[in-house]
């Protein structure tokens, strides 16, 4: 938490002095209230006082409750706009942070929770800066400074305040004890009935086929229960809080007033007097005395949920980023061409290598596929190229350069990626063709005109209303699948980039038009070279090169006949598609 | 205090009354426990509007020990020159001129005064005279008297002329300390310490009784919303199960769960909280409101005013902050939107250079919900300030306006005093009803939105239904006679389809993605209700079979990986709870996943969560392996093995030709190579069923099934 608040600029803490000194004088403005609350009381009660007397005091109440009205307006603009633009800050430091961070450690945090400390997380300590700070700057001074007025009124009130300050800290501490690691548990309850009500409705047709209705009711009812037994505990742990607080303030009251009755009757008549509106001022600060630890207790209260929040933060933007760009500037003298020399990868804490010893060179113009299994390595290794991992071992060459010598923006420059699950933005089609920099001059609508018609994806784009400028929704919900992919297949195109990478992009294409687009692709793109990951035999028949790859091992290089001939792995592939004489055929 | 709810929009319902009608309607379960609380509620809340004036009563009890009995002085004051009359002077003059305590020059003084109070007769004259008397003559000419009472020897009376003697102010309270203890006790005022304990004891039992019943009220509410919350989730959750599918068409999952669970939750919580505090703020306020009326006009309509002029400036700033609330929580929206959006596409901003575009617009972003946050929250943080500030108005109008009315006697002061704790009544539940009531409207939004789910048309009812077909005695013929079909009535799907499938054979039904080939597992699954024409199963049509039957007829492996969170043996079992552990493990090597099996931790007892270690090729092995254990007649491999490389296919396939020997069985593919050796095909384009007939066929007919067919060897050169 401390850490996190070390991002607070000279001119916040400027802000938060401002409001400490407001407060002060805020604080000093509510403590003289009582005094003329009695004043006024005193001269209402004794007989014959003037109403000017009454009128001129009021008037000065007045006038404290309207300082204190507006030293509250200003430190409460003060400390939002302190809170806002701490939350400006830090969500913006950490969206940056993200973006510089590798696949790997993406992966380790996962999407949805970066997702959450990007936005939840930092609203939760948002809160606690715009509610709290107030708080945890007021408490202590308000409390400090109403002991000190009653500090020597009266050792017996004094000890009444005392005990029931006590009371009031050990029964929050105690329920706090109590129900704190129970809410964790209620926030993973929530997350498992949301998680079986998922299932029940992803897998409907499962369960309703499996005649599983019951099964999976007995299981929602499980959770359902447990939910609600923990809640039910919780719950009525915290129904005592109130009574309890409220019991304690007009008990202390009362006490303060019975005791009184007390040392009055028994004092001398000369300080009788005195005595009683001692006991009357007493009470009015005692209670804000215990309103002020009420106040900090709040603090402590909130004060868990941001702390977990703020250190989720710090995670994020504690993490080392593993991968470092280089300082080349990607002038190369080669150009198109992709060399892995040995390459071995497997992720820092596995066992297993995914990817072992691959050398292979492709040259511009050409195009290499690789294909293999589920799980035979295919995409990790294409993922090397673009730096989404870095090899374990050996070097992966671009233009004759290491990859990790590059800077990351020059790297890209060469680079035309293009993933399995297709990535569409909101904005228009334009927008999303020609999303991103390439060092060269902005993509013209020409540009992107063209990269979609190679695409294929001139038809529907001019069928829909707005043609180019037609609006994709979040994550491309109002295109179809296969849509998708063509828009983000026509982006990578108008990079123009030397080097294209399609990683399992042509899956969501049905055959006719994967095979169309790769043939226009070809033709409009001569001289770039392709890497293919593919399922289909059908997509890399006519690489130049295609790699087999079978438990992260190389075990065959060359053309499709080639490789039917001399690769076993290669050959049984091709069988599960097509039949003998299809193959003989192509 | 008056804070909006950060963060979350109050949301207006459609029908507010009609809402919370049938959210109370649905409390009729707790009917005895609700009635107890609201009871319990207006209680604590008497009770409260009780105790102030028990609390001035204690004040006025103890003020009465303040005040010396000054009276009591003047008493004694008039009582001791009594005792000088002229004829006990003269009979003691004797005793006073021989006694040889007095000394001579005290006689003389005495004769002095003596003289002096002959020529006057003035009462005040007299007694300044008699103080003047030296101690000695008069302990001669006092004697010890009574006085309510009190006995007052002759030393005291002495000890009090004395003292009287030193000062001109007779109230002087420093001197009245010094009176000997016998006038000490009859001045000093005296506290009845009975009456305060009796009155303390009433006020402590009050408070204690309230919170007591306060703790019951929560504990009952707790109890009453936490149960209801729980039927609601139940009922929720039931209701998915007796839906059409139809429904899950037009309504994303997120929508449904978010009925269960933000909803609901919303519901239980603005239950516990705010009827609890509507009806204690309701009656505080009515209370409040006749207290003050009962008492005194004049002042109520002063407290009320004072209160109103700080209402209306305050539901001024809430109405301009609801403006900048709906505005932060859009930019909020669009913030978070943003941020999933770049998030989830990373490695497609990274590698096309994004970065600093994405930033930038971030920080365009990030500047308009910092400007909405900054307007919404100081707002909001008014709210606190000012009601603060409205109390203390009405605390001095109060107390002004009591002055006059106490000055021309037209109240008494205790009624100030209690008016300024009745004006501390009113203010605070105005502004809790008007929280409560927006709590509650969104309760009925809430509300709302969990009933209509409810009211959802549900399946039709088959429980006229007599017919059983055993799946064990199926011989396995399907017949569609004449069916038609639509999603919609708008649109026929299925026009007129005729197909007869003996047992056995392999249909197989291919065609481009959204062709609508789920559709006829769909009305083969009976999950929906077929328009017109009808599907025979051994002769019995479907209308005449419960969805259930038939479900345990069919064996269905889906594309979409289906596992839930538990162990993997604990998915393959799924709800067949006679199925043993070697079956499942069997079953696990007929599909090939048993190596993959071995090498995870606890084996088949590993658990299935959202990691990587289990790829989707490998959860459809998983879900076709329980799809195995069912041993149905008929079997529907619905794009069953797309998840899976071609090569682990072929060995699943091997599987699957074993599964489905002697089964009936409905194939859906989009890799052709899977359905050559079909004995029918049903070729399918935008929902409509254009070509029938095996491959050769098909290819044949040289239509859309050959084109379809062929393109996946179209090479690029």
């Amino acid at each position: 938490m401390l850490k996190l608040f070390k991002n607070l600029t000279k001119k916040d803490f400027t802000y938060i002095l401002t409001c400490t000194i407001l407060i002060v004088f805020q604080v000093w403005l509510e403590l003289r209230m009582p005094d003329y609350m009695s004043t006024i009381t005193r001269l209402v009660e004794t007989e014959g006082s003037r109403i000017t007397d009454i009128l001129i005091n009021g008037g000065y109440m007045m006038l404290c409750a309207f300082g204190s009205l507006i030293s509250a307006i200003i430190v409460g603009y003060f400390s939002t706009h302190l809170a806002s633009n701490f939350s400006k800050n830090l969500r913006n430091k950490l969206f940056s942070k993200v973006l510089k961070l590798s696949t790997k450690e993406i992966k380790e945090f996962s999407t949805s929770s970066l997702i959450t400390r990007t936005t939840n997380d930092i609203t939760q300590v948002e809160m606690l800066l715009s509610m709290g700070l107030q708080m945890i700057i007021k408490a202590p001074i308000m409390a400090v400074w109403a002991i000190f007025k009653i500090i020597n009124k009266g050792l017996e009130w004094s000890i009444l305040t005392g005990v029931c300050v006590l009371i009031l800290l050990s029964t929050i501490g105690i329920l706090m004890k109590i129900v704190i690691p129970r809410f964790a548990r209620v926030q993973k309850l929530i997350d498992q009935i949301n998680g079986v009500t998922r299932e029940n409705l992803t897998g409907i047709r499962v369960i309703r086929a499996f005649n599983a209705e019951s099964f999976q009711k007995s299981r929602f009812e499980q959770t359902n229960s447990d939910l609600t037994s923990m809640q039910l505990f919780n719950q009525r742990c915290f129904a005592i809080m109130q009574p309890v607080m409220m019991l304690i303030m007009n008990g202390l009251t009362l006490g303060i007033y019975f005791i009184g009755a007390f040392l009055i009757e028994e004092a001398l008549i000369s300080t009788k007097i005195t005595l009683f509106s001692n006991m009357v001022v007493f009470s009015s600060y005692g209670m804000q005395v215990i309103s002020s630890f009420l106040m900090l207790a709040m603090i402590f209260m909130i004060l868990p949920r941001a702390s977990i929040s703020a250190n989720r933060i710090n995670e994020v933007l504690l993490t080392d980023e593993t991968i470092k760009e280089g300082d080349f500037d990607g002038n190369t003298k080669e150009e198109g061409t992709v060399e892995f020399k040995n390459v071995s990868f497997k992720y820092p804490d596995a066992d297993e290598y995914l990817l072992k010893n691959i050398t292979f060179k492709v040259n511009k113009g050409e195009t290499i596929a690789f294909i293999g299994s589920t799980g035979s390595g295919k995409s990790t290794l294409i993922n090397l190229v673009p730096r989404f991992y870095d090899a374990t071992d050996g070097e992966v060459l671009i233009d004759g350069v290491n990859v990790k010598d590059y800077k990351s923006e020059a790297l890209n420059n060469k680079l035309g990626y293009v993933s399995q699950k297709a990535v569409l933005f909101t904005g228009s089609v334009y927008d999303n063709v020609s999303f991103g920099e390439n060092g060269k001059e902005k993509i013209s609508l020409e540009q992107v005109k063209e990269a979609v018609r190679v695409a294929q994806g001139s038809e529907f784009v001019e069928k829909m209303a707005d043609t180019y400028d037609a609006h994709i929704a979040r994550g491309g919900t109002n295109i179809s699948g296969g849509q998708k992919q063509r828009l983000s297949i026509a982006r990578a195109i108008a990079r123009k980039p030397e080097i294209y990478i399609f990683d399992d992009a042509f899956s969501a294409l049905d055959y006719k038009t994967d095979a169309t687009l790769r043939k226009e692709l070809k033709n409009y793109t001569k001289d770039a070279t392709i890497l293919i990951v593919a399922q289909r035999i059908g997509t890399i028949l006519n690489a130049d090169k295609i790699v087999v790859l079978d438990h992260g091992e190389m075990v065959g290089v060359g053309t499709h006949k080639e490789l039917l001939k001399t690769c076993a792995v290669y050959k049984e592939i091709a069988l599960s598609q097509l039949s003998k004489e299809e193959l003989e055929n192509a | 205090m008056p804070r909006p709810n950060r963060g979350m929009q109050t949301e207006k319902s459609k029908d507010f009354v009609g809402s919370m009608k049938r959210l109370l309607k649905n409390l009729n379960p707790w009917k005895f426990l609700l009635t107890l609380s609201i009871c319990l509620a207006i209680f604590s809340a008497i009770i409260a509007l009780i105790t102030p004036n028990q609390l001035s009563k204690l004040t006025d009890t103890i003020t009465k020990g303040i005040t010396p009995q000054t009276d009591k002085l003047q008493m004694i004051r008039e009582q001791i020159p009594k005792q000088l009359k002229q004829s006990t002077i003269e009979e003691k003059m004797y005793t006073i001129a021989t006694s040889l305590e007095i000394e001579n020059e005290d006689k003389m003084a005495f004769s002095r005064i003596l003289e002096k109070m002959e020529q006057t007769a003035d009462d005040q004259t007299l007694f300044a005279l008699m103080i003047q008397i030296p101690d000695s003559v008069l302990r001669v000419l006092l004697e010890d008297i009574t006085v309510e009472k009190t006995i007052i020897s002759v030393e005291d009376q002495i000890t009090f002329l004395n003292l009287l003697k030193e000062t001109n102010n007779e109230n002087d309270l420093e001197k009245l300390d010094s009176l000997p203890p016998s006038i000490y006790q009859l001045v000093k005022p005296s506290i009845p310490i009975n009456e305060v304990k009796i009155l303390a004891i009433f006020i402590g039992t009050l408070y204690l009784i309230s919170a007591l019943f306060h703790y019951i009220e929560s504990f009952s509410l707790t109890t009453i919303s936490n149960k209801f919350a729980k039927k609601l989730r139940t009922s929720i959750s039931d209701k998915i199960n007796v839906l059409p599918l139809k429904y899950f068409d037009n309504h994303e999952t997120g929508d449904v769960l978010s009925r269960v669970t933000n909803d609901v939750d919303m519901i239980a919580q603005n239950l516990n909280n705010s009827l609890a505090t509507l009806v204690t703020s309701l009656t505080l306020f009515i209370g409040s409101i006749i207290m003050m009326f009962t008492t005194s006009g004049i002042l109520a309509i002063t407290a009320i005013f004072s209160s109103l002029i700080g209402f209306v400036f305050m539901s001024l700033i809430l109405s301009h902050s609801q403006k900048y609330f709906s505005r932060r929580q859009k930019e909020l929206g669009n913030m978070n939107g943003y941020i999933e959006e770049m998030y989830s596409g990373l490695t497609i901003v990274k590698t096309y250079n994004g970065t600093k575009k994405a930033i930038q617009e971030f920080n365009t972003l990030n500047d308009k919900l910092y400007d909405a946050n900054c307007k919404s929250q100081f707002l909001s943080g008014l709210m606190m300030p000012i009601m603060n500030f409205v109390g203390n108005l009405g605390y001095v109008a109060v107390c002004l306006v009591g002055a006059l009315l106490v000055q021309k006697n037209l109240i008494t002061f205790g009624v100030i005093i209690a008016f300024i704790i009745y004006v501390r009544m009113f203010t605070n539940p105005l502004s809790q009803i008007a929280q409560a009531m927006s709590a509650l409207q969104s309760t009925a939004a809430a509300g709302e939105r969990v009933f209509e789910f409810l009211d959802e048309e549900e399946l039709t009812s088959e429980k006229q239904i007599t017919n059983y077909l055993d799946k064990n005695k199926v011989k396995g013929t399907i017949e569609f006679k004449n069916v038609r079909f639509g999603y919609t009535d708008k649109k026929t799907i299925i026009n007129n389809f005729n197909a007869k499938v003996h047992p056995g054979e392999k249909i197989a039904i291919v065609g481009p993605t959204g062709a609508g080939k789920t559709t006829m597992v769909n009305l083969l699954m009976k999950f929906y209700e077929i328009n017109e024409g009808d599907i025979l199963i051994d002769g019995v049509s479907i209308h005449n079979l419960t969805r259930e039957n038939i479900h345990t007829l069919f064996c269905m492996v889906l594309q979409d990986t289906w596992l839930f969170d538990g162990t993997i043996q604990e998915n393959i079992r799924f709800n067949q709870e006679n199925v043993s552990d070697e079956e499942i493990w069997n079953a696990c090597k007929y599909v090939g996943i048993d190596h993959f099996i071995k090498t995870l931790p606890g084996g088949l007892n590993a658990k299935l969560s959202d990691n990587d270690t289990v790829s989707s090729g490998q959860k459809q092995l998983f879900t076709i392996a329980r799809g195995m254990l069912e041993h149905a007649p008929f079997l529907i491999l619905d794009e069953a093995t797309s998840n899976v490389d071609t090569r682990t296919e072929e060995l699943v396939s091997s599987a699957m030709d074993k599964l489905m020997k002697g089964k009936t069985s409905f194939i859906i593919a989009h890799r052709l190579s899977t359905i050559k050796n079909a004995d029918l095909i049903l070729v399918m384009n935008e929902g409509n069923i254009i070509e029938t007939g095996t491959h050769e066929e098909l290819m044949k007919q040289k239509g859309f099934y050959e084109k379809l067919y062929n393109s996946q060897f179209e090479s690029i050169s």
